[in-house]
């Protein structure tokens, strides 16, 4: 229950800067690293370091705020209007990346098969998809079916779903014990499909030949699934700090963001792969 | 000095209500709206004049034909460097400065909804300008391959040595910064509003910024995702851009240009809030047509996302491409054209007086719509084969940006700034600036039409010896307006340290209370305002929609 009247307004803020100078810390060793440099990979995980520092110190923070009651009805709405762009700016995000997809399959590689760069060029290559195009980059491979992991991937993000919202509904009803068994089981599903993602991509780098240098299809591929499976790991760590919170007692019916934004970022991750398997796997 | 003395007892009365901290960590940990907006203010300016000096560089060597101070690669990086800098240093900035100060102000609220992050989005902008200038001191230099980074020129290793991916990651965070800035805006507008204050009773100025705010979180991801592609290019062997692998360079274009079309209206819709700011309280009439001009901005940045590929018009696209990117285009002309006569409107028959913001405001009008009609030429695709790549896209961006979003950045520094320091500017140096910049930006960049029309290229450091008049009048122009900046700089440095000493009323312009809630506030404005939200709000600026 808010005790706070008024919208809190923090006065002196220390973790921002520390972030950020992990943030550009991480992506110097970056860059460092790509350029050829040995120091690189040192000062990209100090950075890194600094920047979980952060993480852990200013959700700390924020949580020790949230349940001393300094948040009114107010905070917790420019909170939600913070989640919901944020969301929408990754969205946006993969939008990208979709765009590219499809800007491949249905221009730039029927151009390739057609017309004066098909008679000059490569006489030889015919428009067809999955392609590595007609210089065949990264050799012959294998495409990625939709049936198999994937699917059973499908599943397992859709029952995560289930479990996410059957979660929340425990919360509401107070009923803690129905609330983190939820939660556990959206992590738990949540790195079962990690995992079956990183034994998919095992697969293609060993026996299918299929790589992020596989041409076009190689590049959207792994760009496309990488980047969510990336998101699913976040995903998944955010819904283990709400556990972890959850089994302290935090949270309450009336008053529990950080559990909405989890579950918000979590169905995000969800919808994305639904895009994902329809138009990177099944057509 | 006596309003030195003035402003310290001024401060020393509010103490007890958590005055700022003491020293360089009050900066640096800082949460407060008007902190961090000078924060960003002083960076913007400080980055215009980075900016500025790449941009002397460049006239400089194009002051007369040949190679006379610098190497070819170096030129092109300071092209490269102008631009970024510029827009990313120096433009955006600003105007998340005058966000940060302003739009609490004006629609009541205590400060921003998100103080913390908007520390934070302050120092991912400092964190993604320091990777960038970083490459200037890179073996092989800063990138030049022009700001747009296309591949695959900019993927090859003369054009970028080991800057690029210092370049991508400080896209990254640029981008990071822009997307929590408006973010924060947002959330500010919707929830902190004062309760008394609808939404079309807003000042033009937050409608402009909420829109602008909307752009930038919709577009800053697409040049994230664009660069990400470059960087996986480069170094990750995928083949987005690459044709033998399937990939397609122009697509690269497309996608940069989604993201930069509406960026060039990120700089632009804020500077129109600010005109329409300030030409009313001049002008001593409410804004002409306010409900219009909340359209039309919401119809220029709904343009914006359908109209990108006129960027792009020789890079050969299908017939049915030119024509639908052509028309579309020229459709902006009109949300344009209802806020250039909605201000002219709004000075008709108005008790007019010409301080500077007024003066660079009727400027901007003025050479604003010289830019756009260049846009319109632009825009016919047949038309574009010849302009393309020349000084004439030069000239027209140029006029869209310095006599526009530059001079209303000014217009609003003398408009604001004795609100917030309580010290008066000297009017008669801002007037010798106003004219200084408003003569010499013409003799800069109106020349470039001709040149441009004559067929001289854009990014080269030598040209045929046919452009050389225009292009040493040009950089004449280029020099006095440089050199009148520094006018500026000493502007904003006196008033901040007591300008006049003539104390300001808390309305500054006259009758300015009825046109904005900040003007009902003391000067200087206290370091807290509306910790109570205000009751009654003017609704001078929007009396005619009601």
């Amino acid at each position: 229950m808010s005790t706070n009247t008024a919208y809190y307004i923090p006065h002196k803020a220390t973790w921002p800067v520390i972030g950020t100078a992990g943030l550009m810390t991480m992506l110097a060793g970056f860059a460092n690293y790509l350029n050829g440099s040995s120091i690189g990979p040192t000062i990209m995980i100090i950075g890194l370091v600094i920047f979980v520092i952060m993480l852990v110190g200013w959700f700390t923070l924020q949580a020790n705020e949230s349940e001393s009651g300094m948040y009114n009805h107010e905070v917790g709405i420019s909170y939600r209007h913070g989640m919901m762009w944020f969301i929408f700016s990754e969205i946006v995000f993969f939008a990208v990346f979709f765009g590219t997809l499809w800007y491949t399959r249905n221009l730039s590689v029927p151009w390739l098969g057609e017309g004066a760069t098909k008679e000059l060029l490569w006489p030889s290559f015919e428009t067809t998809w999955p392609t590595n195009g007609p210089g065949k980059v990264g050799g012959d491979f294998e495409p990625m079916s939709a049936w198999g992991l994937p699917f059973l991937n499908t599943l397992i993000l859709l029952t995560s779903g289930v479990t996410c919202t059957w979660a929340h509904h425990g919360l509401l009803a107070k009923n803690r014990d129905q609330l983190i068994k939820g939660l556990i089981a959206t992590v738990a599903l949540g790195f079962l499909f990690v995992t079956f993602q990183a034994i998919e991509y095992h697969d293609a780098y060993t026996e299918m030949g299929l790589t992020l240098g596989s041409g076009v299809y190689g590049s959207t591929f792994f760009m496309l699934t990488g980047f969510h499976g990336f998101h699913v790991c976040v995903g998944a760590i955010i819904l283990s700090v709400v556990v972890f919170r959850s089994s302290k007692g935090h949270f309450k019916p009336e008053n529990h963001f950080a559990f909405e934004a989890a579950a918000w970022y979590w169905h995000f991750v969800d919808v994305v792969w639904l895009g994902l398997f329809v138009f990177v796997y099944l057509i | 000095m006596s309003a030195v003395v003035d402003e310290q007892g001024h401060h020393a009365d509010d103490h007890h209500d958590h005055g700022p901290e003491k020293g360089l960590l009050r900066w640096i940990t800082t949460t407060n709206h008007k902190d961090i907006g000078t924060l960003y203010l002083l960076f913007a300016l400080l980055m215009f004049f980075v900016g500025g000096a790449m941009a002397m560089v460049i006239r400089a060597e194009l002051f007369e034909p040949g190679l006379q101070f610098v190497d070819p690669a170096f030129f092109n990086s300071m092209t490269t460097m102008h631009a970024l800098v510029m827009v990313f240093g120096a433009v955006m900035p600003a105007f998340v400065g005058l966000a940060n100060w302003q739009i609490p102000l004006m629609i009541g609220a205590a400060d921003m909804a998100l103080p913390r992050m908007n520390n934070m989005s302050f120092w991912m902008l400092v964190a993604g300008v320091l990777l960038l200038a970083s490459t200037l001191f890179m073996e092989g230099g800063a990138p030049n391959g022009g700001w747009t980074l296309y591949p695959p020129l900019v993927l090859q290793p003369i054009t970028v040595g080991k800057a690029l991916p210092f370049a991508i990651f400080s896209v990254h965070l640029l981008g990071i910064s822009s997307i929590m800035g408006a973010i924060n805006i947002i959330a500010t507008i919707f929830n902190m509003r004062a309760p008394a204050m609808k939404m079309m009773d807003m000042p033009l100025f937050v409608w402009t910024w909420l829109i602008t705010a909307f752009l930038l979180i919709a577009v800053m991801p697409v040049f994230a995702g664009a660069v990400t592609m470059l960087l996986t290019d480069k170094f990750f062997h995928t083949s987005f851009f690459n044709a033998a692998g399937g990939g397609d360079p122009v697509l690269y274009e497309h996608i940069f240009w989604f993201f930069g079309h509406p960026e060039v209206y990120i700089m632009i819709l804020p500077t129109f809030g600010v005109a329409s700011t300030i030409i009313p309280v001049f002008a001593r009439k409410p804004l002409f047509g306010y409900a219009s001009m909340v359209w039309a901005t919401g119809s220029i940045a709904f343009l914006s996302f359908i109209v990108w590929a006129h960027h792009m018009f020789t890079v050969g696209m299908p017939l049915a491409g030119e024509l639908y990117f052509m028309y579309a285009t020229m459709i902006i002309a009109v949300p344009t054209g209802v806020k250039v006569f909605n201000w002219t409107a709004t000075m008709w028959e108005g008790a007019m007086t010409f301080e500077t913001p007024m003066l660079f405001s009727i400027a901007f009008v003025v050479l604003f719509t010289m830019g756009g009609f260049t846009g319109l030429m632009m825009s016919i695709a047949p038309s574009d084969f010849q302009y393309h790549d020349t000084y004439f896209i030069v000239a027209h961006f140029h006029y869209t940006l310095v006599p526009a979003s530059i001079f209303m950045l000014m217009a609003a520094g003398y408009f604001w700034l004795p609100k917030w320091t309580g010290h008066m500017y000297n009017e008669k140096i801002g007037q010798l600036h106003f004219w200084l910049s408003a003569i010499s930006v013409n003799i800069l960049f109106f020349p470039q039409h001709f040149l441009g029309l004559a067929g001289m290229p854009r990014r080269i450091p030598d040209y045929a010896v046919q452009f050389a008049d225009w292009n040493m009048i040009s950089s004449i122009g280029g020099f006095i307006f440089g050199a009148s900046q520094l006018l500026f700089l000493y502007i904003v440095i006196d008033t901040i340290r007591g300008g006049t000493g003539e104390k300001v009323s808390d309305e500054v312009w006259e009758d300015a209370g009825k046109h904005g809630l900040e003007w009902t506030l003391p000067s200087p404005v206290p370091y807290h305002t509306w910790s109570e939200p205000p009751l009654i709000v003017p609704t001078e600026h929007v009396l005619d929609s009601h």
